[in-house]
């Protein structure tokens, strides 16, 4: 069988289930791939020979039964995986090999799927163009020196490449749907609650969430159904019915309701992402659905409230990384000597302004000014999504506020690069499900992304209404192979 | 009960001070497993043995609240007769240390799991109520060890995460006598609760002592140090007496006490500066976004009240007023839960004064001899029973019943058995009692005669010389009769 990689994961599901492809064939495809891909830069480490070994062994005695059987996929380098090294892309954990597989890696194997290696991602997950990792740039397949968007740039690369058919990412503020939008493939954050976070290495903890990135939306509901699960392990895990997304997916949204939040339409956002957004409009109208103007009045603040939040909760929760258990350790004085040495050699410029930001926002006498406000906006701007939902079933908003930028084109303006994070932020405030999917392209010719957003636990809905918009955009992705010689 | 307060005072020249003491006391949930995981907590253990992935703060992993160790929290605050919070929250203290593999401690800062309670001490002059201000629940930290090498530290995460009550107390104690009286209290409680062992040794209780010195009468409170981590009782009063002079000495001087954190050094007897208040950390709390605020319902709280045992305070009361024991006889059979057990075990099948006289008395001492507690007691509550039997049905005087205890003490054997074995039994038989006095008054002919004439002081010579042929096992009641028949 040729054009394996091109395939996408419903189509190599069906064909190993109907035996005119091995898990061995398909596997191979994706690591010949991935090794001529070496200048994307996608993986952080690779585990090639054992993936090869696994799909022999699932070949053996293939279970057909699987959700995934014997399929081959890369997964963020934020998961961890037993006896294979985890970074979260710093150098702080280098050297970091699990005993132990995060809850929905172990989802993913347990339905079939062969790990092929693991996919970098910016330090942390703190980033919006995957430029903080320690292991650096990824490159979009797009075009040379573009980023792929982040925090799971190596995940959207990699997935738009085609080096792995599907892929998972984490979300904390936009890190599934911005580097979709950026790569043209298509990315669910989840209702926080709906995946499990025991073996994720931790950013902010109130907001981050794994899920899916894939090239089409109906694999995207697959691996959400594999990945989802309640988990005791986490308790901020939510025992709520979960659907079969991918069975219970359909295209007909007629009579749904559709917001439109004014408050989206920011200042300066280019011409062509309004564009967008008005042709999403129509899209749904084809589709049936009704569209109803809403208001989200608080969305100015998500941004700073965001920008509080998370360095808080991170700057508590990289707290642990001090060289005294595990990880890198710089050779120190004493204690305190050896803690700073670590700590400012371990961790990248991001990653402190971060921790920073958090203690400072944490540190007493700024505690309520800061931390505390920024709970009340967040529960404020639950509200406001809450009072829209009595109106409308899900929201359409655009992905981001332009297409991929250069690199290095923000690195020197943390804050241009915060406000990349204008639409995805809200939504992890708020703690609600979104996709984001690709709608169109830019003057560029770089792929632009559309998001609906759900009620809380209503995957299933954004699903299906992406799935039908989808089938009217019939997006294409341009991509050459640039990076193959 | 007298109500002349022996005030504990500290006297100056022209000036009496009286001391303001108020406690934490950081005392160890009795659980199988840790507050967040479900590691062992078992003391004594190998170092670093009973640590999972949660405890060594390792990537990725989540903490997960321990059901058995919230009921326990709650036992504890219904004991206290506190306020139980529905809903509370765990916050995240934050500070770097090597045994801290989180980098923050788990506890509860704004929302405590229980709120205002109290305690009734039972002092000499009276009793006094010492008001609980909060108990919240916290993750222990592990133990950072010096001295096993000249250059580095060694650190043993056996106890990081273990269930910690903290409970804190109102300033309403006045003296070291209160503060141990205070302790004892609290640690009999949890006894009696099973919701901690109460063992100062190994840690399972200690305290952070905070004193402060103001004129006597005076209604301000004066400037408190804080004097951290005291393990012993003894500790504790020393630390204030030392402390609490320290103060005045320094307000008598015109000088003014600085709010600070301060150790005790218990080789030289003296507290001494570890951070003031400017050096204090800044511990960044916030609530853990890891963990859900726990809410209890009221059926949960009202199944737990089921489960509490009779307390001591209610206890004394009854054995007041059932067993007619006195307020100072309760007090100590209560004291202690394993003691009242023994008590009301002993009285199930023998008399309450003689077991409440042999208790208190004989076997307390006995066991103070061997440095022994009442569990290891080598009497048995059954075996002291039937010894207290023999006495009351006459078959041994309590003289030879010592004899028997002595005997008992060596190694539990029934008192029934020692009698007849060593031949112990008393003699009541009258004919048998008769032939020994007619000897003995045959042999001591002269001394009869004197008697006779009017030298009734010799009556005694005759007891103990009767007592002494039968070798102490003469019924001393029938003993009298007879003589005074015979003679």
């Amino acid at each position: 069988m040729s054009n394996i990689t091109k395939q996408s994961l419903s189509e190599l599901v069906e064909n190993i289930k109907n035996k005119k492809l091995s898990s061995s064939e398909a596997t191979k495809a994706f690591v010949e791939r991935s090794e001529k891909s070496k200048e994307l830069n996608a993986y952080i480490t690779e585990d090639y020979t054992n993936a090869l070994n696994k799909a022999k062994k699932f070949d053996e005695k293939p279970n057909l039964d699987l959700k995934l059987p014997g399929i081959p996929m890369a997964v963020k380098d934020l998961f961890c995986t037993k006896d294979i090294r985890t970074t979260a892309g710093s150098k702080i954990l280098n050297n970091f090999v699990p005993t132990y597989e995060s809850t929905v890696t172990q989802n993913i194997w347990n339905e079939g799927a062969i790990l092929m290696g693991k996919l970098n991602c910016d330090e942390f997950a703190m980033g919006s163009s995957n430029e903080t990792s320690f292991f650096g740039n990824v490159q979009n397949p797009i075009d040379k020196n573009l980023v792929p968007g982040g925090s799971s740039g190596g995940s959207s690369s990699a997935v738009a490449a085609q080096l792995t058919p599907i892929t998972i990412g984490t979300d904390t503020g936009g890190s599934i749907r911005q580097p979709a939008s950026f790569t043209g493939t298509v990315g669910l954050k989840p209702t926080y609650g709906s995946c499990s976070r025991y073996g994720i290495v931790a950013f902010a903890s109130s907001l981050d969430q794994a899920g899916p990135m894939a090239q089409n939306v109906k694999d995207c509901a697959l691996l959400q159904e594999v990945i989802s699960s309640y988990d005791e392990k986490d308790s901020t895990s939510i025992d709520f019915k979960r659907n079969e997304y991918s069975k219970e997916l359909t295209k007909d949204i007629k009579g749904k309701k559709i917001g439109i939040p004014r408050e989206y339409r920011v200042d300066g956002m280019p011409k062509e992402i309004e564009d967008l957004w008005k042709k999403g409009i129509d899209y749904v109208k084809d589709c049936g659905a009704e569209i109803i103007d809403i208001s989200l009045p608080h969305t100015k603040y998500a941004l700073p409230t965001y920008y509080i939040v998370a360095p808080a909760e991170a700057s508590s929760n990289l707290a642990r990384y001090d060289g005294v258990k595990y990880g890198f350790r710089a050779e120190g004085e004493n204690l305190i000597d050896m803690y700073e040495k670590t700590r400012s050699e371990g961790f990248g410029t991001e990653v402190q302004r971060r921790i920073m930001i958090g203690t400072y926002v944490l540190s007493s006498g700024y505690y309520d000014a800061y931390y505390l406000k920024a709970q009340k906006v967040r529960k404020l701007i639950k509200n406001d999504f809450d009072e829209a939902y009595k109106k409308v079933d899900a929201i359409l908003t655009p992905s981001t506020p332009s297409s991929a930028f250069k690199i290095g084109e923000k690195t020197n303006d943390p804050v241009s690069m915060y406000l990349n994070d204008i639409f995805t932020v809200p939504v992890n405030l708020a703690g609600l499900p979104a996709i984001s999917i690709p709608a169109g392209h830019d003057s560029k010719g770089y792929p632009l992304g559309l998001q609906i957003i759900g009620k809380a636990f209503d995957e299933q809905n954004i699903l299906n209404i992406a799935y039908a918009m989808e089938e009217k955009i019939n997006f294409k992705n341009n991509i050459t192979d640039w990076w193959i010689k | 009960m007298s109500k002349n307060k022996p005030e504990y005072l500290i006297n100056r020249q022209d000036n009496q001070y009286e001391v303001v003491i108020g406690l934490e006391v950081h005392a160890q949930v009795t659980s199988e497993s840790k507050l967040f995981s479900t590691s062992a907590t078992k003391f004594g253990a190998e170092p670093n043995t009973q640590v999972s992935l949660v405890d060594a703060a390792f990537p990725g992993m989540l903490p997960v609240i321990n059901e058995y160790c919230v009921k326990q929290a709650i036992k504890t605050g219904i004991g206290l007769k506190a306020k139980i919070n529905k809903r509370s929250v765990f916050d995240r203290k934050n500070y770097f240390y090597a045994d801290l593999p989180q980098g923050y401690q788990i506890s509860q800062f704004k929302d405590p799991i229980v709120g205002q309670g109290k305690v009734i001490l039972d002092m000499p002059e009276g009793q006094k109520e010492v008001g609980i201000e909060r108990l919240h629940l916290e993750q222990d930290a592990g133990k950072s060890i010096h001295d096993l090498d000249p250059k580095n530290t060694f650190v043993d995460l056996n106890r990081s995460g273990v269930a910690l009550m903290e409970i804190v107390s109102k300033p309403d104690l006045r003296s070291p006598d209160e503060v141990n009286a205070y302790i004892k209290k609290l640690r009999s409680i949890m006894r009696y609760l099973g919701t901690c062992d109460g063992n100062m040794q190994e840690g399972s209780l200690r305290a952070d002592v905070n004193v402060s010195v103001r004129k006597k009468g005076s209604k301000e409170f004066g400037t408190r140090c804080e004097i951290k981590n005291v393990n012993s009782i003894k500790f504790m009063q020393m630390a204030i007496e030392y402390e609490a002079n320290r103060q005045v000495d320094l307000i008598e001087e015109g000088q003014t006490i600085d709010q600070e954190t301060r150790l005790f050094d218990t080789k030289k007897n003296e507290t001494r500066s570890m951070r003031s208040k400017e050096d204090a950390h800044d511990y960044r709390y916030f609530p853990d976004p890891d963990l859900l605020p726990l809410e209890v319902s009221d059926d949960f709280i009202k199944n737990l009240k089921s489960e509490i045992p009779e307390l001591p305070d209610e206890k004394k009361k009854r054995f007041i007023e059932k067993f007619k024991l006195s307020p100072y006889e309760a007090n100590i059979l209560v004291s202690d839960i394993e003691t009242s057990n023994y008590f009301e075990n002993v009285i199930k099948k023998s008399d309450v004064k003689l077991a409440t006289n042999w208790i208190i008395g004989e076997l307390f001492a006995a066991l103070n001899e061997k440095n022994l507690e009442i569990t290891e007691s080598p009497i048995s509550a059954g075996n002291l029973s039937k010894l207290i039997n023999l006495i009351k049905d006459g078959t041994i005087s309590g003289k030879i019943a010592k004899t028997v205890f002595e005997q008992m003490m060596q190694g539990d054997k029934d008192p029934k058995k020692i009698v007849e074995e060593k031949g112990l039994k008393q003699e009541s038989d009258p004919k048998a009692l008769e032939a020994l006095i007619d000897k003995v008054i045959d042999d001591n002919r002269d001394k009869a005669n004197e008697y006779k004439s009017g030298k009734v002081k010799l009556f005694g010579f005759f007891v103990g010389q009767v007592m002494k042929v039968s070798a102490g096992k003469a019924n001393p009641q029938l003993v009298n009769e007879i003589l005074k028949k015979k003679l």
